[in-house]
């Protein structure tokens, strides 16, 4: 009996055991995946607690719903990978042993990395909205914010969602625009890229949109610490921006056991090959989702594309082929822009986001890198799509590799990553 | 990318001056590349040029800033002051890199 043992029933983790279980014979092998918790959080529901238009029970679900039968769910924390023993040990003592290791326990904000962010004003005038608490938080202080500074920021790249800060934004200045005190709020958008956002064509449309609401951007700002008293971010480089209230996006890592067990990067991210996920330490460790160091975008929509991919790989893999399958790092996002409104962007290791539309060249319906209604529609749509089809790995009808078919060129094509 | 001449070297370079091939740098390049953007190299600038064209060659990536601090131990702070404005940049740009990947 070959044993393949998941770490992480997220986004990623489901995916993997949903759809290995209907490739793998039952009688030859076991399925085992670990989580700490029986709630599955849908993480991109979070931007939209604090403006009141979700609450908890749009965003949580059972985790065991979503597993497939013939898949064991493990509920314990993970201590560490031994993986000269091809064991993990959880912190109570069990050991699991595997043939196959996925790794999918994605990534996590960590407001403890950043001096002052845990202090006196923690969710009293500093808030993040990528934990389910935090974003609920955040929706208390938003109602009761009329006047003063409010600083949008994010400690250091890379991040889960990375338009998130950006669609948080929008929508405030939206908010604010309907409840008639937009011009009682100066907004600042602080970031450690020296744009709004990092590919260039994606950057100077989305950094005019920021201009166009007003927003002041403050680019290449490395945070080094924050004054709770003084109420300031304080820059390595020494700037200081002042604030009333404080929406920050910590710096993110991997696990905590991904350090311990010697398979980490810097930040606990696993280093894989870009194109197979296959670790690049252990041939038997492969990394998926948020998890892993492969330079895209730490997002869902990747995690579903790599996973087509991964699936087929690791058939092959498993039986001693080499995989042909190669992961390009396709990743798509919807943007709320505020007033009902929403942008998407394509793109992959190699193309940065165009505009355009999606997924069919000239129809769309969805539009690339454009504001317009039907694409918050598609954002909204989204969810629905998460549970029902993604989560339990049915077909959903967009392939897996980016195309160019429906993109505008720019004149100087360029964009390699 | 076009060639240019730093100093009595042909060297390639993408449209921003950064180096596009690993093996055409070396250390009397390095100096001339920091003096272009004001930068007079000591041993601590040093330590943090070879940590980037060492883990390169290692990781196929130039390192983040957090990275170099990280596994150079050098603390952030020193880089900005070693490499003031744009510390990651004007790394990988001495050490003839690519500029890192910000964005994703």
């Amino acid at each position: 009996m070959q044993r393949l043992l998941v770490l992480g029933g997220g986004t990623a983790g489901t995916m993997v055991v949903n759809k290995l279980r209907r490739k793998l014979s039952r009688s030859q092998w076991t399925i085992t995946v670990v989580d700490r918790d029986d709630h599955h959080l849908y993480q991109p529901g979070f931007l939209f607690i604090p403006f009141g238009v979700y609450d908890e029970s749009d965003v949580i679900r059972s985790r065991h719903r979503f597993i497939t039968d013939g898949v064991e769910l493990v509920l314990g924390e993970i201590d560490r990978v031994d993986a000269d023993a091809s064991e993990v040990l959880l912190t109570d003592g069990r050991r699991l042993g595997y043939d196959y290791l996925v790794i999918a326990t994605g990534t996590t904000p960590r407001p403890d990395q950043t001096p002052g962010m845990l202090g006196p004003e923690w969710r009293k005038s500093i808030f993040d909205f990528y934990s389910l608490d935090g974003a609920q938080a955040l929706a208390r202080a938003l109602a009761g914010f009329d006047n003063g500074r409010l600083v949008v920021h994010i400690v250091d790249m890379p991040i889960k969602c990375p338009v998130a800060p950006l669609e948080f934004t929008f929508l405030t200045d939206a908010r604010l625009r309907q409840r008639g005190i937009r011009d009682r709020v100066d907004i600042t958008y602080v970031t450690p890229l020296p744009g709004a956002f990092t590919k260039p064509v994606c950057s100077s449309k989305l950094g005019w949109m920021l201009d166009e609401r007003k927003i002041a951007l403050e680019p290449d700002f490395m945070v080094e610490r924050i004054d709770p008293e003084a109420k300031k971010l304080i820059s390595y480089d020494e700037r200081e921006i002042g604030f009333d209230l404080l929406v920050t996006v910590p710096l993110n890592m991997g696990a905590d056991y991904i350090a311990r067990s010697g398979l980490g990067d810097e930040l606990n991210y696993v280093p894989v090959d870009k194109h197979t996920l296959l670790s690049t330490a252990r041939d038997n460790i492969f990394a998926i989702g948020d998890a892993s160091n492969i330079p895209t975008s730490k997002a869902g929509s990747v995690a579903h594309f790599a996973v087509d991919v991964f699936t087929g790989n690791f058939l092959q893999h498993a039986a001693g082929r080499p995989m042909t399958g190669s992961f390009d790092g396709h990743t798509n996002c919807f943007i709320e822009s505020g007033d009902g409104k929403g942008l998407l962007i394509d793109f992959n290791y190699d193309t940065e986001p165009l505009s355009g539309t999606y997924p069919v060249p000239g129809v769309g319906p969805f539009g690339l890198l454009r504001e317009s209604t039907v694409n918050h529609w598609g954002k909204l749509g989204f969810r629905w799509m998460y549970w029902h089809l993604l989560l339990p790995g049915r077909p959903i009808p967009l392939p897996a590799q980016m195309s160019m078919a429906g993109k505008h060129q720019p004149v100087s094509a360029g964009g390699k990553s | 990318m076009t060639v240019t001449t730093i100093g009595s070297a042909q060297v390639h370079v993408d449209a921003e001056g950064f180096l596009t091939e690993y093996d055409e740098w070396n250390e009397d390049l390095a100096g001339q590349l920091a003096a272009q953007i004001g930068i007079t190299l000591t041993d601590a600038h040093w330590k943090a040029i070879r940590f980037l064209r060492e883990d390169y060659q290692a990781m196929g990536e130039t390192a983040t800033l957090r990275r170099v601090s990280t596994q150079a131990g050098m603390p952030i702070k020193e880089l900005f002051q070693l490499f003031p404005g744009k510390p990651a940049k004007k790394m990988a740009y001495i050490a003839g890199l690519p500029k890192p990947v910000g964005c994703v």
